[in-house]
């Protein structure tokens, strides 16, 4: 069976490029399984909304309001 | 627009882009970040950028639109930061990154079957996007981007910072994809692991005091 780190490591490329279908069904098992990995997911799409809203000055903005 | 205006519509087009206030304002914001998380040092990232900045405007007429003007932008500021770190004589090998940072250990975060360790399983953040109100979350955030080990930070930045993709980076810092992948994997990893720990649990802290 996939393991976290595999999972993780899965996750995070699927940010840069779609996965295969076979691997995102061996991904899925393991997220149904694993709560920590399943937590990691949400948070790699959390990650890019906080990065690029940081990188268009959101935090400037947080500061001046 | 007929057909054969268009050379004079991409003209136009060039024009627009850097009358643009808010357009540059966006992407000076951007590469000083960028620059300053590279550097350590806000007054040389300023230089770098401004510098970058007024070499794309030279060559502002070649470009096609917003996306060629900020990958061209950004090369430039590149190859300026390039400069400031050889002279300040602690450059990272930046034409092709060497594999320390990939063969760093994952130990602490997973077992030896790589499940995670107990204390290192993710958490759920709650509401990430009510976190993002807080001026505090982001000196935390700040604070965990500036952890990053150096190659890390530097692609971690190209691909969420200035949204260059994979292939991008890669040509940039002459490193193949899977090389790339790891960096990023290990970026996130430590992104997601030290905003855990200094936002989101400090915050549960925070809320069982009276």
């Amino acid at each position: 069976m996939m393991n976290c780190r595999e999972a993780t490591k899965l996750m995070s490329d699927a940010q840069e490029k779609p996965l295969l279908l076979k691997t995102r069904f061996g991904l899925e098992i393991h997220l149904m399984m694993c709560s920590g990995c399943h937590n990691f997911k949400e948070q790699m799409d959390a990650l890019r909304t906080m990065t690029r809203a940081y990188a268009k000055g959101k935090n400037e903005q947080e500061k001046e309001t | 627009m007929s057909a054969n205006s268009n050379h004079q519509e991409n003209t136009k087009q060039v024009g627009n882009l850097l009358a643009d206030a808010a357009f540059l304002q966006d992407i000076r914001r951007q590469m000083l970040r960028f620059a300053t998380l590279q550097l350590n040092d806000a007054s040389q990232a300023e230089d770098a950028v401004q510098e970058a900045l007024i070499g794309a405007m030279k060559n502002a007429a070649s470009f096609g639109g917003r996306a060629a003007f900020k990958t061209w932008m950004f090369a430039i500021l590149k190859n300026k930061i390039a400069d400031v770190l050889r002279y300040k004589q602690r450059m990272v090998n930046i034409g092709s990154f060497a594999h320390d940072e990939d063969d760093e250990d994952l130990s602490e975060l997973f077992d030896r079957k790589g499940f995670w360790q107990v204390d290192e399983r993710p958490v759920a953040w709650g509401n990430p996007v009510a976190s993002m109100r807080e001026s505090q979350f982001w000196v935390v955030f700040e604070a965990c981007l500036d952890n990053l080990p150096p190659k890390q930070a530097r692609v971690f930045m190209m691909r969420e910072f200035v949204e260059l993709d994979a292939d991008e980076i890669c040509a940039e810092v002459e490193l193949t994809t899977s090389n790339l992948h790891v960096l990023l994997h290990r970026a996130r990893l430590r992104l997601r692991e030290c905003l855990e720990n200094k936002w989101v649990l400090q915050g549960e802290k925070n809320d069982e005091l009276p």
